[in-house]
C-alpha cells in the first residue's frame, strides 16, 4: 500500500562530509534508518538487502543499545555476507552515537568500505529510540524514519524532527491498522501536513509488496549520488 | 595558546567516543563492589591512583613531545587486559578523528598516518594537547579527570545515582586530581631522558579482569 506522493520528488540535496575518500574515490551513499522500538527498522533493513544485493554493492552497520541483536538477526537470516554487517556499542545512549558523538559509526564505515569495499550503499542502523533522534549529517547522507501503525496513529501529528525532517517517512506495519485500530488516511494526512512536501510510504514488511517503495526511493538516491 | 581549549578539549561531549565506556563501572556495579555514591567514590579513587596516574603521565609525556611510538608501547605493557587494549586504541582514534577537526596539525596528521587504527588513547590525548597550545600538565589533567568522570556518569545511568551526589564524588577527588597530575607530570618530564621506563605503571588488578569478564557478557549497557 502506498498513500504517499510520489516519490520522485527530490528532498534536500545529498549532503555529507567528504563525499570522497583519502584516495580521491567517491565513497559508498550512506543512509540512516532511525525510529522508535520495534516499529521495524531491521526488518526493513533486511528486506532492503533481498531486494537490493543482487544489484548494488552493501554493508550495514547496527547500533543495539545493549545487545548485539539486530546484527545477530541480519547474520541469521543471511541477508548478506557476515563481513558485510557490524554492529556498534553506543553506551546506553543510541541517539548520541548517531548525532552528537558519530566517531564510533564512521569508523564503522570506513572499516567496511576498507574491508569489504568498494561499497555502493552503506545502511546504519540506529537503536530503537525517542521521537526526537535523528541522523548527524557528518554520518550519513540521507535518513529514513521508521514509525508504525501500532504504535498510535497519533505519531505523525505530534510531528518532531525524526516525522517532519527525515528524507522518507516509513509507516510500517499498515496490515496490523485494522486489529489496533488505527486509520491509515488520517496519519497520511498529517504525516502531508508535518512534512512539507518530503516523501511518505505506507508499507506491510508481511504483504508480497513488502520494501519494495522503499527500495525504489534508495535506488533513486543513488543514482542522484554517483550522478 | 587559548585557556580556554582545555575546557574545550576536557569537555565530556567532546565528540571523541567516550560516551560508550564506563570505565569498569558497569562490571563493578554487577559485581556488587558499586552500589551507590559512598562506594563510587572509592572505586574513583581507585581508579584514579591507578591507570588514571598511568593514563596522565602518558598524556603529559606525550603533549612534552615524546616519541608516541614508544609511549604507545609503554601503554601497552601497563594494559594487560587485551579488552582494554583494544578499547584504549578505539578511543585513540575516535579522538584523533575529533582532534584533527578541532586542531589541525602536522604532528596529529602523523600520528594518523603512524597509527592507522590508532594509539593509545592517552597518547593521542597528549599530541591533541600539544595541537591544542596547551602544555603536559593540561592534558595529565584531562586524562585524571576522565578516569573519574567516565565511571561517574556512566554510574548515573547504570543506578540512576542522584546526579548531583554522583557529581559532588567529583568534586571531592578534585584535590587528589591535583596530586595526581602533579606526579604525572613529574615522571613524564623524566621521559627525556630516561626513555619511558620512567613513567609510572600503577595497575588495577579488577579492572583488567573485570573487562575481560565483561567482554563477553551477551547484554550489557557499555563498551567497556
Ligand atoms: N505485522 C508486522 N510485523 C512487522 C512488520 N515489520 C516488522 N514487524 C515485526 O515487528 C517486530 C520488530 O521489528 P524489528 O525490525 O526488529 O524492529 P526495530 O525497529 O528494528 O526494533 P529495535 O531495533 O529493537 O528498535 C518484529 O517481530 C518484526 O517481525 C510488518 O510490516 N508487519
Ligand atoms: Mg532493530
Amino acid at each position: 500500500m502506498h498513500l504517499g506522493h510520489s516519490l520522485s520528488h527530490g528532498g534536500p540535496e545529498v549532503v555529507g562530509a567528504d563525499a570522497r575518500r583519502p584516495d580521491g574515490v567517491r565513497r559508498a551513499l550512506r543512509i540512516g534508518l532511525g525510529g522508535p522500538v520495534g516499529s521495524g527498522k531491521t526488518a526493513t533493513v533486511a528486506a532492503l538487502c533481498r531486494l537490493l544485493r543482487d544489484e548494488v554493492s552493501l554493508a550495514v552497520v547496527t547500533n543495539d543499545i545493549y545487545t548485539r541483536e539486530d546484527a545477530e538477526f541480519l547474520l541469521r537470516e543471511a541477508v548478506l555476507p557476515p563481513e558485510r554487517i557490524t554492529a556498534v556499542e553506543t553506551g546506553a545512549c543510541p541517539h548520541t552515537a548517531i548525532r552528537d558523538d558519530i566517531s564510533a559509526n564512521l569508523e564503522a564505515v570506513e572499516d567496511l568500505e576498507d574491508e569489504v569495499g568498494p561499497l555502493d550503499v552503506i545502511l546504519v542502523e540506529s537503536g530503537g529510540d525517542n521521537l526526537t533522534a535523528t541522523f548527524s549529517k557528518g554520518l550519513v547522507d540521507a535518513q529514513i524514519f521508521v514509525i508504525d501503525v501500532a504504535g498510535g496513529d497519533d505519531i505523525p501529528r505530534k510531528g518532531g524532527p525524526g516525522v517532519t525532517t527525515a528524507d522518507l517517512l516509513v509507516v510500517n506495519k499498515t496490515d496490523l491498522a485494522p486489529h489496533v485500530g488505527s486509520d491509515l488516511a488520517r496519519m497520511a494526512a498529517d504525516a502531508r501536513a508535518q512534512r512539507d512536501g518530503l516523501p511518505v510510504v505506507f508499507q506491510s514488511l508481511r504483504s508480497e509488496e513488502g520494501a519494495r517503495d522503499v527500495a525504489a526511493w534508495v535506488r533513486e538516491r543513488l543514482a542522484v549520488w554517483t550522478a | 595558546m587559548s585557556r580556554a581549549a582545555l575546557l574545550v578539549l576536557a569537555d565530556g561531549r567532546f565528540p571523541a567516543g567516550g560516551h560508550a565506556h564506563s570505565g569498569g563501572a558497569e562490571a563493578a556495579v554487577r559485581a556488587g563492589r558499586v552500589t551507590g555514591a559512598a562506594s563510587l567514590e572509592d572505586f574513583c579513587r581507585g581508579r584514579l591512583h591507578t591507570t588514571g596516574l598511568v593514563a596522565a603521565a602518558v598524556a603529559a609525556a606525550a603533549a612534552l613531545g615524546a616519541d608516541p611510538g614508544e609511549l604507545d608501547a609503554a601503554a601497552d605493557a601497563r594494559t594487560p587486559s587485551p579488552t582494554l587494549r583494544r578499547a584504549a586504541r578505539r578511543l585513540g582514534r575516535q579522538l584523533l578523528r575529533a582532534g584533527r577537526v578541532a586542531w589541525p596539525s602536522a604532528e596529529l596528521d602523523a600520528l594518523a598516518e603512524r597509527f592507522p587504527k590508532g594509539a593509545h588513547q592517552p597518547v593521542v590525548l597528549g599530541v591533541a594537547a600539544r595541537a591544542a597550545g596547551l602544555g603536559p600538565a593540561d592534558a595529565a589533567y584531562c586524562a585524571a579527570y576522565e578516569s573519574v568522570s567516565g565511571p561517574v556518569s556512566a554510574t548515573v545511568r547504570l543506578l540512576g545515582l542522584d546526579p548531583f551526589e554522583a557529581t559532588a564524588v567529583s568534586a571531592r577527588l578534585a584535590p587528589e586530581m591535583d596530586t595526581v597530575v602533579s606526579r604525572a607530570v613529574g615522571t613524564a618530564r623524566r621521559v627525556a631522558g630516561e626513555g619511558a621506563d620512567a613513567l609510572p605503571a600503577a595497575s588495577a588488578p579488577l579492572l583488567e579482569t573485570g573487562a575481560e569478564a565483561h567482554a563477553g557478557w551477551a547484554v550489557r549497557l557499555f563498551a567497556t
